[in-house]
């Protein structure tokens, strides 16, 4: 279907460029300083690297391009960055419940229905299964929808249109038809939220092929990963966290894109590797300051991508420190630790001076009682015990 | 095609070669009435009686014995074990893939389920690309990786395809979606049959296109058995057109393409204008549900010939051509070995044609988008390579 779409302004319509063939000359920050081999990457144009690119926290000095920034909590993030995709390209859509007058039960879709009318910003029934399918089919016409999920858990619901209508029709078809959606949606253990409403879905989507997978930790992360995925051509699910939403960063003005496939080093360090993602990330930060109070010198690497793992980033990170612990959200059965498990055990094994400890939640449904809920996540206690266990 | 000199002496006058009758065929409109009246549901049906011309009614039975003749070759393929797998054949229910085309242009889309081989033939695609698909080579429409029913042609709006029963409804809708939002004047059709028309995510559907008017028409192929399942057994009410409620509908006979053509022209003009509508297709498959079902379990054989006899699509139009003295017997009957050489050719043609190459295990899992690379731990070597 030929993609000319009743833009409403002019302005938008010269704006549209076609993402897929034009690579973005954006500054595109990346969390490696070293410069990755060229001969494997002639296709890909770097555009322009900083070097210093640790993601922001407050405590660190960035460079002077991010430094006159404006602060940003991280739901408002999320929204700058799809309302700059959906002023760049009138193809970008969102589908959800109640994210059009309502505004997001997060408030990530606010004010975008009154500037962008119903049609982009659509609030549908509660009907998962079918609101997902209908993302599929329009993009397989050429539009690029952004669904909503308003709980991950309830994209269960809508397994089937994930798993094989996203994931596996760019396979089945040979080629012919692209699948450029993003599904996204808070998932994670909340605040006593209870059993249905406190999932983590990475662990079941993990294996859906043709699928990328990527969790946001910070506002900057999460601004760059929402644009790089509404910009990617394959299927994108980017797992927020319900109890980070309200974080707040300085955020650069320029517009950025993160890259869809990096890892991110949060603090580098000698000893062991410490592996996260998401809301650990803050228990991890938080033991570190503890580990580093006893002596410890932990790196700390945000994976960010969950599927596909960046190795290059974890296995440098390995061969420097010989001791890895992943610290994540996921059940201990079949979750995103054991997959990373077994990939770093396979190509990195001779670089391990001991086994790799891997501390995730317990196989059990997240109880409503405060204090059992808390014993089902990883606590920072708990990190500091492995590291020094560990470290011995 | 040799013929004999007799032949040449008994049609001196009229065109030898059948595809030149189709060529020389007038367009003058000719007016039939239906099978059947048209029963409704929240809405006027359309009249019975049908525009058509000469040159239409020619094309319809080629093109009819071309898909029943590559269904049945389908057949053969299948138990000399060169497809495998599953193979969910249309014979029998020729008319509506046929008269839906008719209707319609290649703007609209068409998205389908598992019993697609017809279909794509209908939008354009070639028999050897299906036939390549159906073994698994890499001349396929889908390069051998989709199989009997992952058929796709982008370019002609046929959007496949679907394995799993009921998931391409939502798909459908979405197409629709699509279509509202470009304002270009198209519509999707979206089939199904009676088995999924029990399928929750269809009334979902249906909900969100009449919400929000999309120009939605769902189409249920209503063979009366899902798989081994009569449809009474399976469902309170088999008036299927009905159960949109509140989206009109409309019950045709789906043995006769003229009908068929009649019903999707008047659900086209509705759908732009008000929305969603449900056409409900009277027909019926000679075959099994697939080629591991027999077909013969669940009804008997009597009422398989029996609808032979009185309801096949390809006799319908034969009998029409006949009464309106278009061609003769014996045109047609050339038309049908030409038929069944093209399918002849096009098999062994396709059964030339080498399986995928090893390397395209890995092609087209991701799209080259922004930056999308697996490589090994040391990005030295590439483990896979994701084009």
């Amino acid at each position: 279907m030929a993609a000319s779409f009743g833009v409403s302004s002019a302005a938008a319509a010269n704006a549209v460029k076609s993402p897929a063939l034009s690579p973005p000359s954006l500054p595109v920050i990346r969390s490696e300083a070293r410069p990755i081999s060229c001969r494997v990457n002639k296709s890909r144009k770097a555009g322009k690297i900083t070097t210093k690119a640790v993601a922001a926290q407050a405590e660190n000095p960035a460079s002077a391009a991010s430094k006159p920034g404006h602060e940003v909590l991280l739901f408002e993030a999320l929204r700058e960055g799809l309302e700059e995709e959906m002023e760049r390209d009138p193809r970008v859509c969102i589908f959800g419940e109640d994210v059009g007058h309502y505004g997001g039960s997060y408030k990530v879709s606010k004010g975008l229905a009154d500037k962008y009318g119903d049609l982009r910003v659509l609030d549908t029934p509660i009907a998962e299964n079918s609101f997902t399918g209908m993302a599929v089919g329009a993009a397989m016409t050429g539009l690029r929808p952004v669904v909503e999920g308003m709980n991950m858990g309830f994209l269960l619901l809508a397994f089937n249109q994930i798993s094989d209508n996203c994931g596996m029709l760019h396979y089945t078809s040979g080629g012919q038809f692209t699948i450029p959606t993003v599904i996204r949606g808070p998932g994670g253990v909340g605040r006593q939220l209870g059993a249905e409403h406190s999932q983590r879905l990475e662990s079941y989507f993990q294996s859906i092929p043709g699928i990328q997978m990527v969790a946001c930790s910070t506002p900057y992360n999460a601004k760059g990963l929402m644009k790089a995925a509404i910009r990617s051509e394959n299927p994108v699910v980017l797992f927020e966290h319900v109890l980070l939403y309200n974080l707040k960063e300085r955020i650069p003005d320029e517009e950025y894109v993160v890259s869809l496939e990096e890892a991110e080093m949060v603090r580098p360090g000698e000893h062991v590797t410490i592996l996260t993602y998401s809301r650990m990330r803050y228990h991890v930060m938080q033991a570190a300051k503890t580990l580093v109070n006893k002596g410890y010198d932990p790196e700390v690497i945000d994976i960010r991508s969950l599927k596909p793992f960046d190795l290059y980033t974890i296995g440098n990170s390995i061969k420097k420190t010989h001791k890895v612990l992943i610290v994540e959200e996921c059940m201990r059965t079949g979750g995103i630790g054991a997959s990373l498990t077994a990939a770093i055990n396979e190509n990195f094994n001779d670089y391990l001076d001991a086994p790799i400890v891997c501390l995730s939640s317990q196989d059990v449904p997240t109880p409503y009682a405060g204090t059992l809920e808390e014993w089902t996540v990883v606590q920072p206690g708990q990190i500091v015990t492995a590291v020094e266990q560990l470290c011995r | 095609m040799a013929l004999t000199r007799r032949s040449l002496h008994l049609h001196l006058i009229r065109p030898i070669f059948s595809a030149r009758l189709l060529t020389t065929a007038s367009t003058s409109p000719i007016s039939i009435e239906t099978s059947l009246p048209f029963t409704a549901h929240n809405i006027d049906p359309p009249s019975r009686s049908v525009q058509t011309s000469p040159h239409e009614l020619l094309s319809f039975f080629r093109d009819m014995v071309l898909m029943r003749r590559m269904e049945i070759a389908s057949d053969s393929l299948y138990k000399a074990k060169l497809i495998r797998g599953f193979c969910h054949l249309y014979d029998g229910q020729e008319a509506v893939a046929i008269g839906m085309e008719a209707a319609i242009t290649r703007k609209d889309c068409i998205i389908t389920a598992y019993r697609d081989h017809c279909l794509y033939l209908g939008r354009g695609g070639t028999l050897v690309e299906a036939f390549a698909e159906l073994m698994g080579r890499n001349g396929g429409c889908s390069k051998g990786k989709g199989g009997s029913m992952h058929f796709y042609k982008k370019d002609a709006g046929f959007y496949g395809g679907h394995g799993i029963v009921g998931a391409q409804i939502p798909l459908g809708c979405g197409l629709a979606f699509a279509q509202k939002y470009s304002k270009d004047d198209s519509v999707s059709f979206m089939m199904y049959g009676d088995g999924a028309a029990n399928q929750g995510q269809l009334f979902e559907a249906l909900n969100m296109a009449a919400l929000w008017d999309l120009p939605a028409i769902l189409v249920c192929e209503n063979n009366h058995y899902g798989m081994g399942t009569a449809e009474w057994r399976a469902a309170k009410s088999p008036a299927y057109f009905k159960r949109g409620d509140y989206v009109p509908g409309l019950k045709v006979d789906g043995m006769d393409a003229l009908a068929v053509k009649q019903a999707c022209k008047f659900a086209k003009e509705h759908a732009l204008k008000n929305g969603p509508i449900i056409l409900e297709m009277d027909t019926y498959r000679y075959h099994g549900h697939s080629m591991s079902d027999p077909g013969s379990t669940y009804r008997t054989r009597d009422e398989i010939s029996g609808i032979r006899q009185e309801r096949d699509p390809v006799e319908r139009v034969r009998k029409l051509i006949l009464a309106h003295d278009l061609a003769t017997e014996k045109e047609m009957k050339d038309t049908e070995k030409e038929v069944r050489k093209e399918v002849d050719e096009a098999i062994a043609k396709a059964k030339e044609m080498p399986s995928p190459d090893p390397s395209e295990l890995f092609t087209n899992v991701y799209v080259k988008g922004l930056g999308v690379e697996a490589f090994g731990a040391d990005r030295k070597e590439l483990r896979a390579v994701l084009p």
